[in-house]
């Protein structure tokens, strides 16, 4: 057998702790959902029932089943995280789906605020909390809802929503 | 003679067929329960004055009459997804359990997938499996923005789909070894999609029913096969045309161990053809549904629900 490394084409599942760890750099099961504890407030139960996955350098996976590791294919479950950098980022796709249970580094924003974050807008909104990824909020039918991962950094909050989800909404058709 | 005519001798009202076949179809969309309530996506659609109706067959699938499925916040949130009110209907059927695990052989753009995973509770193990790559990074990105974490995504050909690659033949605690259910959303050649693509019937021809229909026969074999005994495969297509429809169930009744079951929906439809163009098909075929556009002003839709036996 060769020597354990980073398959690009292959889906890991993530060793439990480090001493688990066969593969240099790649995160643990228990470094995540404790980055995520951390990080946003996000209790360690919601992900009790999931497995992690890494195919390629960094970008982490999580997944509501099991499966054999590795397992070949093209997807397993939700991109979630991006490791294997100083400052791991969530995708806005995770934050949406978890990121309402965060209790911090969440930033609530007024509608039109919103709608340009959504549009792919910077913003300088109040903020005096830590510098680094934030959840990004707003009303949404009387609640919170996670829209997605905003990078603030020099009194400006940057909307990091993927091209590929920004939209420019009109307040009413 | 167009495709609708070919099939004016089978419809129960052939004016009103070709009427409804006309009109363009209303926008529909369905609540993702992975990520919201019914209630919510109703407020929010109310707070920015987008008029909503309920389908009065299922709660979660609202038809919107002014606006487009896409450009609203509900949608930027996931909570909703642009999806015709027939294509609804084989995931309802299928209607599987949190837990199960399901294989779509036919799986992109996935709106069908999602909904099995919201059915599921997203949970259990969802494989989304499609031939055409392109058409894959369509179903991940839904999948990804209706917060769906319980899908894996193969791109095989689903007539020759192994289990290998999940551990089938060896020891591991979660490898798969077959499924609960399995759904093939079959390609076709789209007659029932007139309403929504008007040049549906611009490369219809006779030679292309027969060939898709090969195509259909080998994917819903090798659903039967990869199914567990007792466990459901449901067929749908969006076509009219027997070939594709009760031959495939008729081809496949014969050479695998399953049996049709009825199609228990509270939409409006008739029953499968056992006769057409001098061929004849196992009775059992009846139990099918077809859709016709004017049953339930939607596009045309076929679907069967089968169970495994051996
Ligand atoms: C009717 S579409 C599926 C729509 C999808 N179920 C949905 O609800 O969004 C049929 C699909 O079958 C795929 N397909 C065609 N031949 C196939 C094969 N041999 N194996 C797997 N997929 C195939 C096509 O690429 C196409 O995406």
């Amino acid at each position: 057998m060769s020597d354990p490394t980073n398959d690009g084409q292959v889906f890991d599942r993530l060793p439990s702790t480090s001493d688990d760890r066969d593969v240099a750099g790649r995160a643990t099961r228990s470094e995540v959902i404790e980055w995520w504890g951390d990080r946003f407030g996000v209790d360690a139960e919601t992900f009790e029932n999931y497995t992690f996955w890494e195919k390629g350098a960094g970008k982490i996976w999580v997944f509501a089943a099991d499966l054999p590791s590795p397992t070949d294919a093209e997807g397993i479950g939700m991109t979630f995280l991006r490791t294997r950098q100083e400052h791991w980022k969530p995708t806005t796709n995770a934050v949406q789906r978890f990121g309402g249970r965060a209790t911090h580094n969440v930033i609530d924003l007024g509608p039109d605020e919103a709608a340009r974050f959504l549009a792919g807008d910077d913003l300088d909104p109040d903020w005096d909390g830590d510098w680094g990824y934030l959840i990004v909020t707003h009303e949404m039918a009387g609640e919170r809802e996670p829209i997605g991962v905003g990078l603030y950094v020099h009194d400006e909050l940057r909307s990091v929503v993927p091209k590929g989800r920004r939209a420019s909404l009109t307040a009413r058709e | 003679m167009t495709p609708l005519e070919r099939y004016e001798s089978l419809v129960d009202d052939p004016e009103a067929f070709r009427a409804a076949c006309d009109r363009p179809l209303p926008s529909v969309v369905r609540v993702n329960t992975i990520k919201t309530t019914v209630d919510r996506v109703r407020e929010a659609f109310d707070d920015a004055g987008i008029s909503h109706i309920p389908t009065d067959w299922h709660p979660g699938v609202l038809r919107l009459p002014e606006a487009s499925p896409g450009r609203n916040w509900p949608h930027a949130h996931g909570w909703i997804h642009g999806q015709e009110e027939v294509s609804n209907l084989p995931a309802a059927v299928l209607d599987p359990d949190p837990g199960d695990r399901v294989w779509d052989t036919c799986a992109a753009p996935g709106s069908k997938t999602t909904q099995l995973a919201a059915l599921m509770d997203d949970r259990g193990l969802l494989v989304g499996n499609d031939n055409n790559l392109g058409r894959l990074s369509a179903l991940r990105h839904n999948a990804e923005r209706l917060g769906v974490t319980n899908l894996v995504v193969t791109n095989r050909d689903a007539r020759n789909f192994s289990l290998k690659p999940f551990g089938s033949d060896g020891d591991d605690d979660a490898r798969v070894d077959a499924f609960d259910a399995a759904l093939v959303d079959a390609p076709c050649s789209c007659e029932g999609t007139i309403r929504k693509n008007p040049d549906a019937f611009d490369t219809w021809s006779l030679d292309h029913v027969h060939s898709v229909a090969g195509v259909q026969k080998g994917i819903l074999r090798r659903a039967v096969q990869a199914t567990r005994p007792g466990g459901v495969v449901v067929y749908s297509t969006c076509t009219f045309a027997p070939e594709e429809n009760e031959a495939v169930l008729d081809h496949v009744l014969d050479t695998e161990a399953c049996r049709l079951a009825d199609v228990d929906v509270p939409l409006e439809g008739v029953a499968g053809v056992t006769e057409w163009e001098g061929a004849e098909y196992d009775p059992s075929v009846e139990r099918a549904l077809r859709i016709y556009p004017h049953h339930n002003d939607t596009g045309g839709f076929f679907c069967a629900k089968l169970e495994v036996t051996g």
